[in-house]
This record gives structure tokens, sequence and C-alpha cells, in this order.
């Protein structure tokens, strides 16, 4: 028993560092689908700061020049999705798709002419990258029970971009819910026509918004290359964007559910880690692709109406015409 | 707003837009290979000749061809009725699979019946894979966009299964089934064109392109001659004025996602019976993807699909000779200029159209005025 509480804790460990990125890129993914732009490029912005990321840092040796410019590159990749679709009204889905595999191929491009690896950065030094922090009264803690392995495990020892994902779900709310931009993001992805009438910007509202994503996908970008991993590696983002967008749906575009979704995600895929091999009671072995699929199929019964009622937001996937 | 721009003539519309859409990609794509330090019209040099001019390159070019004529059949479909399927890359490797399946089945028939059925398994498989989304957007109202990525996820993951356990081939270490009977197997074009003594290199060109082009033609017929055609189009100008028209909506919508999607099934039939002889895992390799772009290029026309088809299997063709010409550029250039090529032509297709307008407006003005006095 107690080794089984000890592995569950280890998967909790591990789900937090998987739920990350996914975290990050769902609450881009609500600032923008909030003010009605369909965001399926949070991956080829997600791919784009990773390789921003671990590029920079390896030039510079810093950390945080590197997170710096992962966050300009999302915010440059949202900038050309917004001129796409906001200024030349251009289809969401398609502006979508184009700035994925202009990613995934400017990357690779880039890359190997920078460094000559096939498409990967050098490993980063231990100096130019967000190692796990330590926190403190670890050892203090320690020799209290079930506490001290809590502490240790779960809440100390993550790197700093964990900490900021996890402050970035009630930032999110709070910008969302309680402050006169959110309001107007989410009245903007509603009905932007009273938005307009109001006499305030819809184009520029919703620049805002896909700056505010961008920004945090690029964030995301970083802890793949620069925080969990030592370097970029060629199409790193593996689909996790598109894991983010699922857990915006399932979480119904709120927040705090979306976040519970990213959580629920990570800990699916920490948990196939953990199980492979091993015999369920009656049920046997679980394949693990079946796992993988979970958030998906999970994401389309909930689309379908089959686990509560999907809320998108009204506007959502229509340019604007003044 | 802006002063209202004049309409742009139709060949304009048709022709002109669509070449500096390309252009614009294209140029954008030089200056990222002029950054990075080589000489962009070599690179050039080197796609065409090797897409075109060298020995068997344009059977490989037409090869590629045949992929994104289905695929790009398949978005375009879809698009008629305003619904936008990017779940041809799931489509196409449940066809993939229901060929497979359906070749092992039928192992031992003659390959006049064989063939045929498999083919049929590829269509129908495909087919499934865009109906249950097509009910679930008809039905129960989820969006079409996200159901379709997320039945590419699913099919990517069945594959997956399927390939590292029941269906991989005893003693195979990469995920693949073991090989056809080749009954099921299509005939190499340049077979054929032996039959009747030309001779030309041999390539993996097969078959299936004289079944895509086949399907375009049937394409054509459909949308366009038929009374289902004018149902789909009829939807995707105005889903409510077609439904009080008395067009039942919902099944419309389900039919038209199973053609899309058979069509995007079909693509596997190129790759499987045509070459590989056997189901290889992520044969589907972005086709389903960049089949959105051969649509949207090609204007959802079957003479524009197969121009823009021609354009993208080139592309990849001439990509891999990249790889053998330079150090640093290599077959993934492609991407990147499909991806400017899918921004340009598709979500800022329009970007060029006021400037053009007002450009050519006054252009043609001045003529008229010169003939009047003339």
């Amino acid at each position: 028993m107690a080794d089984f509480l000890y592995q569950l804790l280890l998967s909790l460990d591990a789900t937090l560092r998987i739920a990350t990125p996914l975290i990050l890129c769902a609450m881009a993914g609500i600032f923008t689908e909030r003010s009605g732009i369909v965001d399926i490029s949070l991956e080829g912005k997600l791919l784009s700061g990773a390789f921003v990321a671990a590029t920079v840092a390896a030039f510079t040796g810093s950390a945080w020049l590197g997170l710096g410019c992962a966050i300009l590159a999302g915010i440059i990749m949202s900038l050309i999705h917004g001129f796409a679709c906001i200024t030349h009204k251009g289809d969401q889905v398609v502006s979508g798709v184009a700035i994925n595999i202009l990613a995934s191929g400017l990357t690779i491009v880039l890359g190997i002419a920078l460094f000559q690896q096939g498409g990967k950065t050098p490993s980063l030094a231990k100096e130019s990258r967000f190692t796990p922090m330590e926190w403190w009264g670890v050892e203090m803690l320690d020799s209290v029970p079930v506490l001290g392995v809590l502490y240790r495990q779960l809440i100390s020892g993550h790197n700093l971009l964990v900490y900021l994902a996890l402050l970035a779900v009630p930032l999110t709310a709070f910008v969302l819910y309680k402050t006169r931009f959110g309001l107007r993001v989410r009245a903007v992805g509603e009905t932007p026509q009273a938005v307009d009438s109001a006499g305030i910007s819809v184009s520029l509202l919703r620049y805002r918004a896909l700056i505010v994503g961008g920004a945090l996908c690029g964030m995301a970008g970083a802890y793949l290359s620069i925080a969990q991993g030592g370097n970029f590696v060629k199409e790193m983002s593996a689909g996790k964007g598109y894991i983010a967008l699922a857990a915006v749906i399932f979480g119904n575009w709120k927040p705090l559910s979306a976040f519970f979704a990213c959580l629920m995600f990570g800990f699916l895929e920490a948990a196939t880690a953990r199980l492979e091999g091993y015999e369920i009671f009656l049920i046997g072995e679980i394949p693990s692709q079946l796992m993988q699929a979970i958030p998906y199929i999970l994401t389309v019964l909930l689309l379908a109406g089959f686990i509560g009622k999907p809320h998108p937001p009204a506007a959502s996937g229509q340019p604007y015409h003044k | 707003m802006s002063k209202p721009t004049p309409p742009l003539p139709r060949w304009a519309d048709i022709v002109l837009l669509p070449m500096i859409n390309l252009f614009t990609a294209l140029f954008l794509c030089g200056l990222i290979v002029l950054a990075i330090g080589e000489n962009p019209i070599t690179a050039l040099e080197v796609m065409i000749n090797g897409a075109f001019v060298y020995k068997g390159a344009l059977g490989y070019t037409l090869f590629y061809t045949t992929n994104f004529i289905f695929t790009g059949l398949a978005v375009a479909t879809a698009f008629h009725a305003r619904l936008f399927n990017i779940g041809a890359e799931g489509q196409a490797a449940l066809g993939g699979l229901g060929a497979t399946l359906v070749a092992f089945a039928l192992s031992g028939l003659p390959s006049i019946f064989a063939l045929p059925m498999a083919l049929a398994g590829a269509a129908l498989f495909g087919a499934f894979w865009g109906v249950v989304p097509g009910y679930l957007q008809a039905k129960r109202g989820s969006h079409i966009v996200i159901t379709t990525i997320m039945f590419n996820f699913i099919a990517a993951a069945l594959l997956v299964w399927l390939l590292a356990g029941p269906m991989l081939e005893p003693g195979q270490h990469s995920p693949q089934s073991s090989l056809l009977p080749e009954a099921t197997w299509l005939t190499k074009i340049h077979e054929i064109l032996a039959w009747f003594g030309i001779k030309v290199a041999a390539t993996p060109l097969n078959t299936s392109f004289l079944l895509a082009l086949l399907g375009c033609l049937i394409f054509w017929i459909l949308i366009w001659r038929t009374r289902l055609g004018y149902e789909i189009r009829a939807i995707g100008q105005n889903q409510e004025a077609a439904h009080y028209s008395g067009i039942n909506v919902t099944r419309v919508i389900i039919i038209t996602m199973a053609i899309s999607a058979a069509f995007a099934g079909l693509m596997a039939i190129n790759q499987i019976q045509g070459v590989s002889h056997k189901l290889i895992l992520g044969f589907t390799a972005g086709y389903g993807f960049t089949g959105i772009a051969v649509a949207l290029m090609g204007r959802n026309h079957p003479i524009g699909i197969c121009l823009a088809a021609i354009l993208f299997g080139a592309l990849v063709q001439g990509g891999t000779e990249l790889d053998f010409e330079f150090q640093i550029i290599t077959r993934e250039m492609v991407l990147l200029i499909q991806g400017m090529i899918i921004l340009f032509s598709g979500a800022l297709a329009y970007m060029f159209n006021p400037p053009l307008a007002r450009f050519l407006a006054r252009f043609l003005r001045v003529r008229t005025k010169e003939k009047n006095y003339g």
C-alpha cells in the first residue's frame, strides 16, 4: 500500500511536469478563443517558442534571454495569425494550419542552417536552463512522515516555469472575469457588434488577446526546450498544442476547468508510462495507445454533448465585418 | 471603411491573383534561403530539375501528385458544403487500414475481384472516419474542425496499436504489416507503357494516377451536374435557405463527409497498393494537411486541384533533390514553402485583391478611353 501511494505520488509529480506546457497553452487558447478567434495554431506557436528559446539560450547562455525571445516568437506568430484573420479577414482555421506547418518547416530549416545537427540544437549547460528549485525547509520537513515526502516531491523541486504555469491559471481567471480587458474580451467573442457600437475597436481587442496568447505559448515552448528538456528537437511539440486545445474545449473555455482538464490529460500520460506492461485485475493490460487517445475521445464526446453541454464563444470563427 | 473597391475581372481572379499569392510565398521562402546563406535561384533550379528534368523525375512528381489530387478533392468536396474537413490525414490512414484488411481477407482470389474490393475497402474505411464527424456536426452540433482534428489523433493511435501489435509482421521491428497478396497490387505506368514498346524510367507512378483523374471527373459531375451536388452547394451558400427549400441538411452533410473522406481514403491505394504493398506507419506523411492547400489554391475546382496537386507533387519531389545538392537545405524546406503557400493562397488569399482591383480598374479604364478616342 505504501508502495502504491509512493507510486501515485511520483505519478502526480510527473503529471505536473507533463501538464505545465498544456496549462500555459490552454490559458493562451482561452484568451484567443474567448475573443472569438479559433486557435488551432497553439501547436505552431509552442513549437516556435521552443526553438527560439533553445537557440537563444545556446548562443547567449542565458535562460532568461531564451525565455524572453521565446515569448517574442510566440507573439510574432500570433501577430501573423492576427494579420491574416483580423486585418484581412482570412479564414481562421486555414491561417492556423498555415502557422502550424510554417512553424515546423521554419524551425527545422533554421535549426539545420544554424547548428548543422539535423534540426537539433546543441545541448545546453545547466546554467543556461531553468533547473529545479529546491524550496526552503525541504531538509527540515523530511523527518515529518507524510508531509515531508509530499513537500519534497510535489511542491518543491520544480523549475520556475512550472510555478509560472500554476500562477497563470488564477491570473487568467482574474483578468478574464475581474478586469475591464477581460470583460471586453469575453464580449467580443460573444457579440462583437455590441462591443463595436460601444466605440471599442474589435480588431484591437482581438489583437491584444492574441498577443497575450502568443506570450503564454512562447513560455510553454521555453519550458519544453530549456526547462524540461535541454535542447530543441524537431517537432518536439508533438501534438501538445492540440491536446491543450482539447483541454480548452473540455474545460468549456473556462480557466479553472481547462486547468483540471490539463491535469487529467497529464495524469493519463503519466499513468500510461507507469502502467506499461502491468496487468490490471480483470481487465488485463491496457494498450498505451488507448490511453494516449483518451483525451481526444473525451473531447469528441464532450463536443457532441454526451458529457455535459459545450458553450463555445458565440462569435467564434467569424471575422468581424464592420 | 475605405472606399469601395471595384470588382476584380474574372480572369484576374482566377489566374492573376493566385499567381501573385504564389509568387509572394515563394519570394519570402527565397528570402529565407538567402538569409541562411544559400542562393535561392540555385535552390529553385535544383528543385525544378529534380521535379521535371532528370530521368524519371516526372514519374515521381506525378506519383506524389496522385496523393495530392485525392486529398485535394477530399477537402474540396467538404468545402463546397462549407464544411472544413481537416481530417483527411486520419481518413487516409483508415483508408490504408481498409485497403490492407480487405486485401488480406481476399487473399487467394483473382486480381479482377480482389483489387476492386481492396480499393472499395480503402474508400469505405476512409468514408467511415468522415461520416462520424459529419454525423456529430449535423446531429449534435459539434464543430467539424475540432472533431476531425481529434479523429486524426485517434486514427494515429489506432494504427500505432495495430501495427505495433496485432498486425505487425512477425520478426519485423519497424511498425508495418506483412506483404499484401500480389493480386491486389496496382500496375506501374512504366510497365504499361512498356507493353506498347515505350521505354520510360521505372518510377512508382501507378494506375491510381488514372483513378485520381477519374476522381476529378466524378467530382466535377457530382458537384455541378447532379441533384446532390446542387444540394451540397446550396448548403454551402446558405444552410438556412437550403433547409427551408426542403433540402435535408443533416442527410446531405453526412453524405458530403462520406464522399469527402472516401476521396481521402483512396489516397492510401497510391501508397499501399501502388508502391509499398504493405501498411506502413505514417504513410500519410502530411498529405492530408497539404490537401487543404491544394483545395484552396485550386479554388475547389478539379482543374485547379490538378494544377495545384502537380505544384505540390513537384515541391515534394524537387525537395528530395535538395538533400543531395546542399549541405544546409534539406527536404524540410518544402514544409516551409507549403506553410507559406497556405498562408498566402489561403488565409491571405484576398490581401492583394483591393490593390490589384484598383490598379486593373485604372489600367483598363485608360485603355477603353484610348480606344474611344482612337
